[in-house]
Parts: structure tokens; C-alpha cells; sequence
């Protein structure tokens, strides 16, 4: 492959006959992601073909539309079970979906705790921007207590999911959380992700400064950005600190990688011993 | 294969969960579908019906095409219970005939009946409970007018895996013999012992 | 539908749900994932011992049933013929993946084997109230193609349909079978390869960069290539262009929508099966499908024994519902008998066809019991 740099490797992998511009707003995180992806997948040398990235509906969902590998728009929560059904019929591409908190969280909450407890070969790409910013801003599972949303006038009553513990506990094989303010690293899990056996979920946190920044006192998008460069800190770092200096805190790093074969490999090793035996 | 004319006659096996009254209506239906070549229809008891140890399967079969699958007026009812006995003796029609295991079903409702110690043959004679519903399959092949026990009997050679097949052949064979034995000619046994329904009964059973 | 057999191949003795499995690995399916539900389970637990030792073929359980569709249209879009099976209540979750089905034109087979609704209702018991919900379930207008089955023979013959159906006309097809004959064994002959037809999905030929993935065709329907095989493309549930990319422009917007009808609606005799018993110089004509239909077949037999001039049409098709076939019939008859386990589904197609010129009664039945025999000869004889 040509060494391309910056945005001329960009460029090699958007879609030319696609209307841009995109839907983002300007200071929005999910522009950057498309580029950790791109550089992701050229650094893996992985071909165009080979690729298909499966998405949710949700800003994050329109991502797919710009890319150009095999792409499909889905419906809002599921784009995991049209990846497990596309890994099962096509062990062999690199499945890679990419959803916001919304929709893999709320919505698909259910989809996204089976999908890491089958250990399916895709990997997650969870958007994560603490709010519904397509549909004007109303509170996601992962808004912050005390945050205030279109539906949380009054502030967040309930609790925030942690997509990493969450992930996690439903036995995931690669868990990861960066951010878009972190770029160099985040290309890297995500390289990870994608390379790595069975499920992967790489938590993404990404600003939405127009639907969760306004309402919550981050008066500009570079208040969201210097918020994610003090707040979000390395998992080794993090560990060290006190509990009380914790709450301040989000972690990130990569929380679990295990090399346990996705479900696709261990079926199709079972078939080919049971049509082996017949 | 040629079968004799035969227009709608209809069997139910009825009895408790796990004496293998559905593997019996399986083998005994695909045996007379597939062996014998008549048209056949077998349906079971399933879900809330078939929890709480009822277990029940019918099947009819007939020389024609059968239109109404599911069994209405019975011919030939094989009770393995007391309490399928007492259920389900009223749908025999006039003329059917009723099979028991004679130890399980201690109070037949009706006068009119026949049967065998079946589970009892099974343990005593073959050391097995569990073959106990071939034992009934070889009886009823016995007393069905239009089955034959070589047809039967190769039927459940192709069936059955072949860890079991001995013992299944050997409790098919004794379900025949003991049936002949006890209950003599198959057509004199269907004129004596048929159940007779009295008109007002029979018109509540019948489509 | 009977299709000529020249040489007796295999027979076996089956339930309804087993002749689908059969029928579906006849038409070539390699895909199955879905959600066990009662009545249905069988076809899935038989598609998880059978897949596996078919090659590429693969299985899997879901959550629930909207993953089940979605795997189910994620499979077929990379390639695979694919089904699920569900009853009711499953089949109210895959709606909303249904109308992804429809919008996206993917070749899909959902069996559902009806029992006693609404909600839960009864769950062993067989019923056919779920008709008008496999035409109209999902939202918004679109056509799609509803078969049924009538015994276990249909079952797996109307399976091969279906999935033929389906890739020719790149849509979701609904096979509805009722609890009865999902769970009745009878008799039933695998055809022999040569005495049915599979229909394989049309692939594009041109260079890739030529391919427009939703682009008018003379039959309406554009060729599929699967992901992966070279053709990147985009797959979205937006209403979108030619391209395949999200479109509001009214002519675009349009332009999907119409083909989208258009391409199901002017193939119809190819879509709609009928079988006609005794219809020539019939005056009185039993409309029946399902189960039902074999009760049906017996009184209209049972009533010209009795001197009634008495014929039935059985549909395999539901939905287009067959107009034509039905028009033909009330061309000679002057009384339409249409008996369904429902409050009146299909004969409410029946009186739009109608429309007031013969006499349509129907008889319907919702306490779980099959309608019998003799529930429908008594309509026939006093009419």
C-alpha cells in the first residue's frame, strides 16, 4: 500500500460519490474517530473488501455512510445482531460496529451484554457522548447524575452505566476506553480491537458540545476537549490514586484482552469436525 | 405394499409422562405411513396438556387422503392410566375397542375392555421398564386388523439406533405373542368386546 | 402446490416443522438465527443439529427475536440464504427488523406458526390471527409476500417457495403455518433435485464501479451482490437514492417507494398460488387456507355427496391476496363460504374483492380448536 499521510490517507478511504458534507457539528468528536478508524484499518493493512463497519442510528450511525468498505445503516440499538449475522456468514471479515450510548446502551443494552458474553468476532466502537445529540439532546444511560438534559431538566436522578464494567462483567474478550482528545492512543485500541480474537469494545468519549455541553457549563467545544484532557487519565495512573481523588476521574486504557476464539472460529472448527466425521 | 381399504381409523395412546407414549405414536405411525403405505396423521399432546404427567398421541389412519387431521371418534384406545383411562374412554366410538395395562388401570369405567400387564412384562420378561410402550406397539400390532408384525417389525429396525434395537425387537415379538395368546382371533375379539356408546353419547362425540 | 413427481424419491414421516427444515435445505438455506418459541421450536432445534454438517453452514441462538432478524438479514446480506422461525409473540418483536427487510430488499424466510393471541395467549393452541399483521406489522406502506400451508407436504414445498420467492423479488417472505400442522406428522416425499426449482438471488456482472445498488431494472428488482464479494455499497433502513445513500428529495423519495410496490405487483401470477377443488359448476365456494383448508376439503366432499354444488379455493398465497383467482371464482358462484381461526382476516380481502356482488359468509373461530368438518358442511347445506 502507498504510504499515505494526514488527509490524503483519509481521503483514500472516504467515499467520493457520497453528498458530503457530513452531519457533524463543528467541534464534534466523531469526525475524529472516522480518522482513528481509517488509520486503524490502513495500519492493520487490512483490504477496503475486506471491511465492513455496522452502524446504529444516532450520529455515530451515520459514520458508516462516508467510508468506503462494505457498510450497512441499521436499526437503532441493533447493529450488533446484524454484525453477528454477517461475522457468522463471513467469518473471514473484519466485522467493526460502530454505535453511540444510546443505542448500545439503552436500546440495545441486551444485544451489546450477549454479544461480549458469545464472544462474536466484531468489534464495538461505542461513541460515547453522554447524550442523545441526533434527536436534540435528551439523556442517555450514561449522562451523568445531576447532568442536565431536554428530559433532565430538574438534573440526571438515576445512575450512569460504566460501559467499560459493564462490558466487562458480560466477559468481553478486549475492553477498552480512549478518548478523542487521546488520538495516538486511540488509534492504537482500535487497531487492537480489531486484531484481537472474539469481542472487542473500545469506549470512545467524544463531546457533544452542542446537545450535552451548552446545557452542563462547557460554555465552548474546547471546554468539552480540556475537560476530557484533565479528567480522563491512564488506568496505571488512575490506580494510584486515592479513592476520594478517584471520583474526579475517568480511567482509560485497556481493561481486559484475552485471546479466547470468537464464537465463528469455534463454530466452524465444530462443523468441520462433525462433516469430517459424517 | 399394498394396503386393504380402510377409511378413517383412528388410535389414541394415552398414559403417563415417560412410559413413552409418544415415541410409540411416532414408531407406530411411521411404521403404518411409511411400511404399510396408508395415509396417516399423527398428532400429540403438547405444553400445558403434556405437563403434570398426562401424555397422549393419536393418530388416524386411512386408505384415502385425510382431511381432518386430528383424531374425533376412536377406534382403538390404548389406556396406560387411570387417569388417561377415565379421560379420554368416553371419545371411543361405537364398535372401538379398549386396551389397558391391566395394573395401572385398576377401575375401568366401562365393562368392555381388554388388556395386558405391560410394565410388568417389561420388568419381569425383559428386565427393562423401558421397553414397555414396544411391548404395547407389539400388541396393537396384533389387534389392528391392517397392520402386519413383519412390516411393523422392519419398521422399527430402521428407526431405532442399534444399541437398543435387540431388546426392542425382543419386546415387540412378546407384545404380539402375549396378545395372541390372551385375546385369540384379532376379529372375533373386535365383535365381542367392542365398546357399545349410546346413541345420545355418540352424537355428542361424532363431527 | 402440486407439483408433478416422476420417480418416488425418500419419504418420511414428519411434523410440519420438520418438512420446513426440510424444504428450507432443499431451497439452499445455510443460515438460521432465531429465539425458541412454542410451537415453533422444533424447526429451530432441528436447523442446530442439521446446519453444521452442511457446508458453510451456520446456526445460531439469539436474545431475542429482533436479533434473531437481524442476524437473519445480516446473513442474507453477506450472501446467505437465511431464515427464522418464530410464533406470535416473536413475530411482534421482528417487526421492526421486518420493515428493515423490506426497505433494504433483503431475501429473507420468516416461518411463523400461529397460536391463540393477543399477547401470550395460547400458546399450544392454534389460531389465525396473526394474518393481517404479517401484511401490515410493520410500519409504514410497503408490499411483501405472505404464503401459507395447508399440511406437512405445504410445509416443506411452500418453504422452497418461499425462499424462491424471495431471492427472485429481493423481499422478506412470511410463511404462516398454524400450530396443527406444525405439530401433525404425515407422510411426505423429498423431491428428488430435479422436481422443484431454486431461485438464487441475481448477482451484478458489471465492474463495481458501475454498480448502483438500488438502480431501476425491467423486473424492478436490482441485483444483490453479496458483502464482501468486491461491491462496496451502502446498506441503510433511510429512505435512499440509487446510490444507496440516505435521499428526502420527493422524486427520489418517490421513485423507492413505487418500486418497492411495483416490483412484487406486477409479477402477481407468479406470486399468487391457488388450488382449486371442484370449482367448475360450483355455486357455493369454501375461501380456506391453513388447516383450515383440509376441514374444507372434507365438507365440500362430504356436501356434493349431498346434492350442494360446493367447490373450495385453498391459498398457499395470502398476501398480494389473490384478486384474480377469486374474481374467477364469484364469476360462477353466487355464495363465498370463508371459515378462519380468526374474528374475519381474510375475508375481510374477500369482501373488497367482492365488493357486494356475491353473498360472503363467514364462519370463524377463536376458542383454539380447529374448525371442523362439519362446522363448515352445515353452513354449506343450509344456504
Amino acid at each position: 500500500m502507498v504510504d499515505m499521510k494526514g488527509t490524503q490517507l483519509i481521503h483514500e478511504y472516504l467515499r467520493h460519490n457520497k453528498k458530503f458534507p457530513h452531519v457533524f457539528c463543528a467541534g464534534c468528536g466523531h469526525g475524529i474517530v472516522l480518522g482513528s478508524l481509517i488509520r486503524a484499518i490502513h495500519g492493520l493493512g487490512l483490504k477496503k473488501d475486506e471491511v465492513c463497519v455496522v452502524a446504529g442510528i444516532g450520529c455515530s450511525g451515520r459514520l458508516a455512510a462516508y467510508v468506503d468498505f462494505n457498510t450497512v445503516h441499521t436499526t437503532h440499538g441493533r447493529a450488533l445482531t446484524f454484525a453477528t449475522g454477517i461475522k457468522m456468514a463471513k467469518p473471514g471479515m473484519h466485522v467493526i460496529v460502530v454505535m453511540g450510548d444510546g443505542d448500545s446502551m439503552a436500546i440495545g443494552g441486551n444485544h451489546l451484554i450477549h454479544a461480549a458474553r458469545r464472544n462474536i468476532g466484531v468489534t464495538a466502537l461505542i461513541l460515547n457522548n453522554n447524550i442523545y445529540g441526533m434527536t436534540g439532546g435528551q439523556c442517555s444511560p450514561t449522562t451523568p447524575s445531576g447532568s442536565f438534559s431536554m428530559t433532565t431538566p430538574l438534573g440526571q436522578m438515576e445512575q450512569s452505566f460504566d460501559c467499560v464494567e459493564l462490558c466487562t462483567a458480560a466477559k468481553a474478550n478486549y475492553v477498552a476506553r480512549g478518548t478523542v482528545f487521546h488520538v495516538k492512543k486511540l488509534d492504537k485500541m482500535i487497531m487492537e480491537g480489531i486484531s484481537n480474537p472474539g469481542f472487542g469494545v473500545v469506549e470512545i468519549l467524544t463531546p457533544c458540545h452542542t446537545q450535552y455541553g451548552r446545557k452542563n457549563k462547557y460554555k465552548t467545544p474546547v471546554d468539552m476537549y480540556k475537560m476530557l484532557k484533565k479528567d480522563v487519565i491512564d488506568i496505571e495512573r488512575y490506580n494510584k490514586l486515592s479513592e476520594a481523588d478517584k471520583a474526579a476521574k475517568t480511567p482509560a486504557g485497556v481493561f481486559v484482552q484475552k485471546d479466547e476464539s470468537g464464537l465463528e472460529e469455534k463454530f466452524y472448527e465444530m462443523a468441520a469436525r462433525c462433516q469430517g466425521g459424517v | 405394499m399394498k394396503n386393504q381399504p380402510l377409511d378413517r381409523f383412528e388410535v389414541r395412546l394415552s398414559g403417563l409422562g415417560g412410559q413413552g407414549i409418544l415415541t410409540l405414536g411416532k414408531v407406530m405411525g411411521g411404521g403404518l405411513a411409511l411400511g404399510h403405505g396408508y395415509f396417516v396423521t399423527q398428532t400429540q399432546s403438547y405444553g400445558p396438556e403434556a405437563r403434570g404427567g398426562a401424555s397422549r398421541s393419536d393418530l388416524v389412519v386411512s386408505s384415502n387422503v385425510i382431511s381432518y387431521p386430528k383424531a374425533e371418534s376412536v377406534d382403538l384406545l390404548i389406556a396406560l392410566s387411570q387417569e388417561a383411562c377415565n379421560m379420554y374412554y368416553r371419545n371411543l366410538k361405537s364398535g372401538g375397542l379398549l386396551l389397558i395395562e391391566t395394573d395401572l388401570v385398576k377401575q375401568p369405567p366401562v365393562n368392555q375392555f381388554i388388556g395386558l400387564p405391560f410394565t410388568k412384562l417389561a420388568k419381569d420378561k425383559l428386565g427393562l421398564p423401558q421397553a414397555m410402550n414396544t411391548i404395547v406397539l407389539g400388541a396393537a400390532t396384533y389387534l389392528l386388523p391392517f397392520a402386519q408384525q413383519r412390516t411393523m417389525r422392519k419398521n422399527l429396525e430402521e428407526v431405532l439406533p442399534p444399541k437398543i434395537l435387540d431388546i426392542n425387537i425382543k419386546a415387540f415379538n412378546m407384545g404380539f405373542r402375549e396378545a395372541k395368546k390372551n385375546f385369540g382371533d384379532p376379529e372375533e375379539l373386535w365383535k365381542a368386546n367392542s365398546v357399545i356408546v349410546s346413541d345420545e353419547e355418540a352424537d355428542y362425540d361424532s363431527i | 402446490m402440486a407439483r408433478p413427481r416422476k420417480k418416488r424419491n425418500k419419504e418420511i414421516f414428519a411434523l410440519g416443522n420438520e418438512a420446513v427444515v426440510e424444504g428450507a435445505l432443499l431451497a439452499g438455506c445455510t443460515f438460521y438465527g432465531g429465539y425458541p418459541i412454542t410451537p415453533s421450536s422444533e424447526i429451530m432445534e432441528i436447523m442446530a443439529q442439521r446446519l453444521p454438517l452442511i457446508p458453510n453452514g451456520s446456526f445460531i441462538q439469539m436474545e431475542d427475536e429482533i436479533a434473531g432478524l437481524g442476524s437473519v438479514i445480516g446473513a442474507s446480506l453477506a450472501g446467505r440464504k437465511a431464515m427464522t422461525a418464530t410464533s406470535g409473540p416473536g413475530f411482534s418483536l421482528m417487526q421492526e427488523h421486518l420493515g428493515y427487510g423490506c426497505i433494504t430488499e433483503t431475501p429473507l424466510v420468516i416461518v411463523n406458526v400461529m397460536r391463540g393471541g393477543p399477547s401470550t395467549g395460547l400458546p399450544t393452541s392454534p389460531a389465525q390471527g396473526d394474518v393481517q399483521q404479517a401484511r401490515w406489522g410493520t410500519h409504514g406502506d410497503h408490499s411483501i409476500i405472505v404464503l401459507s400451508a395447508s399440511n406437512v407436504q405445504e410445509c416443506l414445498d411452500n418453504t422452497i417457495e418461499a425462499f424462491n420467492l424471495a431471492e427472485k423479488y429481493r423481499t422478506p417472505v412470511i410463511l404462516l403455518i398454524d400450530e396443527i400442522t406444525a405439530h401433525t406428522r404425515e407422510k411426505i416425499i423429498i423431491p428428488n433435485p430435479d422436481e422443484y426449482e431454486v431461485f438464487n438471488r441475481i448477482v451484478p456482472t458489471m465492474p463495481p464501479e458501475w454498480y448502483k445498488p438500488y438502480e431501476e431494472t425491467v423486473r424492478g428488482v436490482p441485483p444483490m451482490p453479496a458483502i464482501g464479494s468486491g461491491y462496496r455499497f451502502h446498506v441503510t433502513g433511510l429512505t435512499h437514492d440509487t446510490n444507496g445513500f440516505p435521499t428526502s428529495r420527493p422524486d427520489e423519495v418517490r421513485e423507492l417507494n413505487e418500486r418497492l410496490f411495483r416490483k412484487i405487483d406486477q409479477f402477481l401470477h407468479d406470486v399468487q398460488l391457488v388450488d382449486e377443488v371442484d370449482t367448475e359448476d360450483a355455486e357455493i365456494v369454501v375461501i380456506a387456507y391453513g388447516t383450515v383448508a383440509r376441514s374444507a376439503e372434507l365438507a365440500v366432499k362430504q356436501a356434493r355427496d349431498l346434492g350442494v354444488k360446493a367447490g373450495l379455493l385453498k391459498l398457499s398465497t395470502l398476501f398480494p391476496y389473490p384478486r384474480k383467482a377469486t374474481e374467477r371464482i364469484m364469476a360462477k358462484a353466487n355464495t363465498l363460504v370463508v371459515p378462519e381461526m380468526n374474528m374475519g382476516q381474510i375475508s375481510r380481502e374477500v369482501k373488497r374483492v367482492n365488493n357486494g356482488q356475491v353473498s360472503v359468509r363467514t364462519i370463524n373461530k377463536v376458542d383454539g380448536q380447529i374448525i371442523t368438518p362439519a362446522e363448515i358442511l352445515k353452513v354449506l347445506t343450509r344456504v
